[in-house]
């Protein structure tokens, strides 16, 4: 197919090197240099896609980040991607793109009936449609939403590609490679400072890429060649195309995507990074980012065909393309007759160029006067026509102002309109950056109104939209940035000779008249193009109240499409100027927030994926794990046995094996994962006394103590036991998952509040392997790994230590018990804890040792009525309401959490307390976290007085138990509690939480 | 994202840090001898500055040490970063005691 619409010679595409692509299965062929838009209005394609609430057909209407219509699916597979700007994809050869949101084709579109809906999807329609029967929601507006809207298909595999982050720190990151940009670049450049210069285009240059400028003399482009071979010839410099600065965050934190392979036919893509997130801090930003061409607000404005001015010169001077044959402009400035005189020196027929102004006198509209072709000062356009493209628009005068039409139309014949309502500076990264706005009614502009600090804002971004300010204006924002990084600017070379047009004013319109009143008729005036957002939906907005321009915004969805309004935002807020009768400037903007242009989520995540995406902690005994079947659970970072299952059992059957091993012979767990920092120096003692509730002066080196901490409000925090291993010198244990944020929490202490205690807290987790032998058999083990210790109960009693050998290594036990049962906890190196762990295995072989995992270990503590912080604790739980009382000092003058323990709302006798349920029915086990009602024929809401914190089947026991926090729990043993669960009520009696060994016998084992 | 100077270790992103909240509350010496109004001020309230505000930051990924940072909290500039134990080293910055 040949490409109708393409020009015999000049842009920057490469007419020697023709590509093939797919688009709605049809072929084409572009250029290399092309975009996707490019290549499809030089095959003289308009038609893309349909749009969001109506289904109306929607052709190209930028050339860049701001197009707000032309979205594609981009590829397929795993490598689809929805949604993506067609004016932003470089074209390869082999790429294959479809419309979104079309069904069944772009062409026959039924869902363009949504069309006869207007009423249902007027301003507000979801908020208010929210409020209407449910079932009405689920029978009539759901199937239709659901039809109707969303953009393009999600993938449904997994991302193939690869991404990385990259981090820098220039002295100066220069934003936009256009005038300004490279100007700031160069100037930096040269005095020596480290700058980074992103441009998201692939090619740099910005708007010298589109306009015919001569800079010294030399044409524009050139100039762009001879600026970037100087940059890459500075040994500091890093250039990035291809690279959207999305994000500017404090401190100059700024961050970019850029595209490495997305302009590669996908088969050459496989093993390369496809897209680098960049991470800048930066001494100096300089914005140079341009500005965005503003659309011009009038009746079905949203056909096929109707494209920014600006844009279609640079489909023609950049692309070779021109986007129609008979144009008519439609302007408020001189800008657009540029495009006006470029599209006649390519022999186009320019039909009309209809401008608002009555007042046209600009040496551009002279020039194209001369040509013969007619100027319509003081009209607009009040109606146009045309199905899948623009065939006719109507001219009619209007009055200065652009307030009301004012005589007969006239029907001019057309197949493109090239529009232009002013343009916007691309304030969003100076907007991100905390930067205030204020609006310029001479530039009819929102531009920065101060400077942010290390920061400089340069050229048409700041609102100078002439080339020879936007290029003295980026020399000196280089220089701001080389000053900051402490080096000396070169001297300033005279400022270059440029040749550009004079321009006369431009005239703000905000919204053009139609033939009908804004909101009667068929007529829309579109706003948004992304969101279908027309004036009559601001204006009913205003009706019903909304006035603030961020309420009008969320209300009428105007820039919340994937383009944030960066055509319409400017538009929406002068039609709500108008109809509230309040200048812009009193109005605002909306703020802008990062990402500048979407971002796909494999760019965020980088490498941290899969595997990478958390560390995974596992013990020095994990391959033994592993290697006889585990199954694993994850506590904080920690893979942990959970159980090992035998023989096929499931999760209950091994769980119910394991501990009866426990109880009636000996079992071994890998504790390794239990959290210990040892604690040194003279005041170690007193500190301990101070973070736990209980005593520790008088602790005898050897012994143990368990011990519970609380936070100033007096909530359990973290309990564990602790060993006084010399009188300077303890090992504290905590639980797993905690470790980290006790050991910060005791040198918060340590650091800010007590400076004056000489203690040191290091982190021993993962030096010390733990493996935890229990069971009353479990001595019997232990005698066999280390005769020479003297094991009995008199010798090693429990809650004390002892440093011995156990199978040759050199070991501390610690006599301390999660189970009940008999306990040696023996710790080695870490490096030794699998030789350890075999080794006790192998000597526990003739007493049936069992390894057990976290579940077991759970319901043996359980059954003993042990809590775990976290669970029967949720942070506003305290020791009395656990009913351990007994381990709060009475005699200690203060220690962290004290004080709280008699504020009015911690003794409170109706607080929810720990107690032990019993089902009915001894075979039910209630689910954790279920609701506790007292009375569970009260009606509903029911009063909720509690909560299922643990629940186990016991083995032990031969039925269920559980933990539960109930109020007041501990004055109602015996009675009943009611958990109403789906199924039926369940029925509990309220016991001790201690449901095995009451008196505590069987700790000393086998004696 | 902040960047923050540690005082030993020197410019650091904010990820490498902890906030630990108002700087210079100091727990009272004797606690029992409050009344529970009083108390309840040390535990809950907090002061919420427009304007320079004195905070604590903890080199957790770095260092490990707790230090005093001064900061804007409308720009987020940092005014002053300070050792624990320290007065404010701007004039007119606040500074409270918990009693
Ligand atoms: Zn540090």
């Amino acid at each position: 197919m040949s490409m109708l619409n393409r020009t015999a010679s000049g842009g920057s595409v490469d007419r020697s090197k023709p590509l093939n692509f797919t688009f709605n299965g049809q072929s084409y062929r572009g250029f290399e240099g092309d975009t996707l838009a490019s290549a499809l209005l030089a095959n003289g394609v308009h038609l893309v896609g349909r749009s969001f609430k109506y289904h109306r057909p929607r052709g190209i209407v930028a050339a860049g980040a701001e197009e707000p219509g032309a979205l594609v699916q981009l590829e397929t597979a795993e490598h689809t991607e929805p949604n993506i700007r067609a004016t932003q994809i470089e074209l390869y050869e082999g790429l294959v793109a479809s419309s979104v949101n079309v069904w069944p084709s772009v062409d026959f579109d039924v869902s363009a009936i949504n069309g006869l809906f207007a009423k249902l999807f007027t301003a507000g329609f979801y908020n208010k449609t929210f409020m209407w029967p449910r079932s009405f929601w689920m029978r009539l507006y759901e199937p239709v939403i659901r039809r109707a809207a969303g953009w393009g298909r999600a993938p449904t595999t997994s991302d193939p590609d690869l991404y990385d982050h990259m981090h820098d720190h220039p002295d100066v990151l220069v934003i936009g490679a256009g005038p300004a940009g490279l100007s700031a670049a160069v100037e930096a450049g040269r005095a020596g400072a480290r700058v980074v210069l992103v441009d998201e285009q692939a090619e740099p240059g910005g708007s010298l890429l589109t306009l015919e400028r001569e800079i010294d003399g030399q044409p524009g482009r050139d100039w762009v060649q001879d600026r970037i071979a100087e940059l890459e010839a500075m040994p500091d410099v890093r250039i990035l195309s291809r690279t959207v600065l999305f994000g500017y965050y404090d401190h100059n934190y700024l961050v970019a995507v850029e595209r490495k392979t997305d302009h590669l036919p996908v088969m050459k893509r496989p093993g390369r990074i496809r897209q680098r997130t960049w991470h800048f801090r930066a001494g100096h930003v300089v914005l140079a980012t341009g500005a965005h061409e503003r659309p011009l607000v009038f009746a079905d404005n949203d056909r096929p065909g109707i494209m920014l001015a600006g844009s279609v010169l640079t489909y023609l001077n950049r692309y070779g393309v021109f986007p129609g044959k008979e144009v008519v402009l439609f302007t408020n400035n001189d800008g657009a007759y540029e495009t006006a005189l470029a599209l006649h020196e390519q022999r186009l027929k320019v039909a009309a160029v209809v401008d608002v102004r009555h007042q046209v006198t600009g040496a551009l509209p002279a020039r194209v006067r001369a040509l013969g072709i007619p100027v319509f000062a003081g009209h607009a356009l009040s109606a146009t026509r045309g199905g899948k493209r623009v065939s006719a628009v109507e001219v009619r005068p209007v009055q200065q102002g652009a307030g009301k039409l004012t005589g007969a139309g006239r029907w001019i014949n057309c197949d493109l309109v090239a529009m232009s309502g002013g343009w916007s500076p691309v304030v969003h990264l100076f907007s991100q950056s905390q930067g205030r706005l204020e609006f310029d009614a001479g530039k009819s502009a929102f531009v920065p109104a101060h400077a942010v600090p290390a920061q400089t804002v340069a050229g048409a971004a700041n609102g100078d939209f002439l080339l020879k300010d936007c290029l003295l204006a980026g020399r000196e924002a280089g220089r701001n940035g080389v000053l900051a990084a402490g080096l000396k600017p070169k001297r300033r070379k005279p400022a270059a000779a440029v040749h550009e047009p004079e321009t006369a004013p431009m005239e703000p319109v905000w919204l053009v008249p139609g033939r009908e009143p804004v909101g009667v008729g068929k007529a829309k005036h579109f706003v948004d193009l992304q969101n279908d957002t027309t004036a009559a939906d601001i204006a009913l907005a205003t009706r019903e109240g909304f006035e603030s321009s961020e309420h009008v915004k969320r209300y009428t969805l105007t820039g919340f499409g994937t383009d944030q309004g960066k055509t319409s935002n400017i538009n929406a807020l002068g039609i709500l100027s108008g109809l509230l009768d309040r200048p812009l400037g009193e109005i605002g903007t909306t703020t802008f927030r990062p990402p500048y242009t979407p971002v796909a989520y494999g760019a965020l995540a980088g490498r941290n994926i899969g595997r990478w995406s958390d560390p995974v902690r596992t013990t020095s005994i994990h391959p033994w794990h592993e290697g006889n079947g585990a199954r694993f659970e994850t506590v904080g970072q920690w893979h942990r046995p959970w159980y090992y299952p035998k023989n096929g059992e499931n999760l209950q059957a091994a769980v119910n094996r394991e501990c009866l091993a426990v109880r009636n012979g000996v079992g071994v767990l890998d504790a390794s994962t239990l959290g210990k920092i040892d604690i040194r120096g003279p005041d170690a003692a007193e500190f301990l006394n101070r973070v736990y509730t209980n005593a520790w002066s008088k602790l005898g080196v050897g012994r143990i103590r368990y011990g519970l901490m609380c936070r100033e409000d007096g909530m359990v925090f973290d309990d564990g036991t602790t060993a006084r291993l010399a009188p300077d010198h303890f090992l504290m244990t905590t639980t797993t998952g905690n470790a980290a944020v006790v050991l910060d929490w005791l040198e918060d202490y340590l650091q800010t509040e007590w400076p004056d205690l000489r203690v040191y807290c290091t982190s021993v987790t993962e030096q010390w392997a733990t493996v935890s032998v229990a069971g009353p058999k479990a001595r019997r083990v232990l005698e066999k790994l280390a005769p020479e210790m003297k094991l009995g109960p008199d010798d090693f009693p429990f809650l004390s230590f002892q440093e011995g050998t156990v199978a040759g290594m050199a070991a501390r036990i610690f006599r301390i018990s999660f189970t009940g049962e008999l306990t040696f906890e023996i710790n080695v190196p870490w490096h030794q804890g699998l030789a350890l762990w075999k080794a006790v295995m192998d000597a526990g072989e003739e007493f049936g040792i069992t390894p057990y995992g976290t579940e077991t270990m759970h319901v043996l503590r359980a059954e003993k009525g042990f809590i775990i912080v976290g669970q029967e604790t949720d942070g506003t739980t305290t020791p009395q309401d656990l009913g351990m009382d007994w381990i709060v000092s009475k005699a200690k003058p203060d220690f962290i959490g004290k004080r709280s323990f008699t504020r009015s709302d911690t003794s409170r006798p109706d607080r929810k307390q720990l107690v032990g349920l019993l089902t009915e029915d001894p075979e039910t086990v209630l689910p954790e976290g279920a609701q506790l009602v007292f009375d569970p024929h009260a009606p509903k809401p029911m009063p909720m007085v509690g909560h299922v914190t643990s629940s186990y089947y016991s083995a032990a026991l031969g039925r269920s138990i559980a933990l539960a926090l109930v109020k007041g729990g501990q004055d109602r043993m015996g009675q009943h509690v009611f958990a109403p669960l789906e199924g039926g009520t369940v029925t509990a009696v309220l016991t001790s939480p201690v449901f095995f060994d009451k008196e505590g016998e069987r700790q000393d084992g086998e004696i | 994202m902040l960047k923050i100077e540690c005082p030993w270790c020197g410019p650091r992103h904010e990820t490498e840090f902890r906030y630990g909240g108002e700087a210079h509350r100091v727990r009272p010496e004797k606690p029992d001898s409050l009344t529970d109004e009083a108390w309840a001020a040390f535990l809950f309230m907090r002061t919420n500055t427009k304007g320079a505000f004195a905070e604590r930051w903890c080199h957790v990924n770095g260092c490990r040490r707790w230090f005093n940072v001064l900061r804007h909290t409308v720009s987020h500039e940092i005014l002053a970063v300070y050792a624990m134990g320290e007065v404010p080293p701007v004039p007119g910055a606040r500074k409270e005691g918990g009693q």
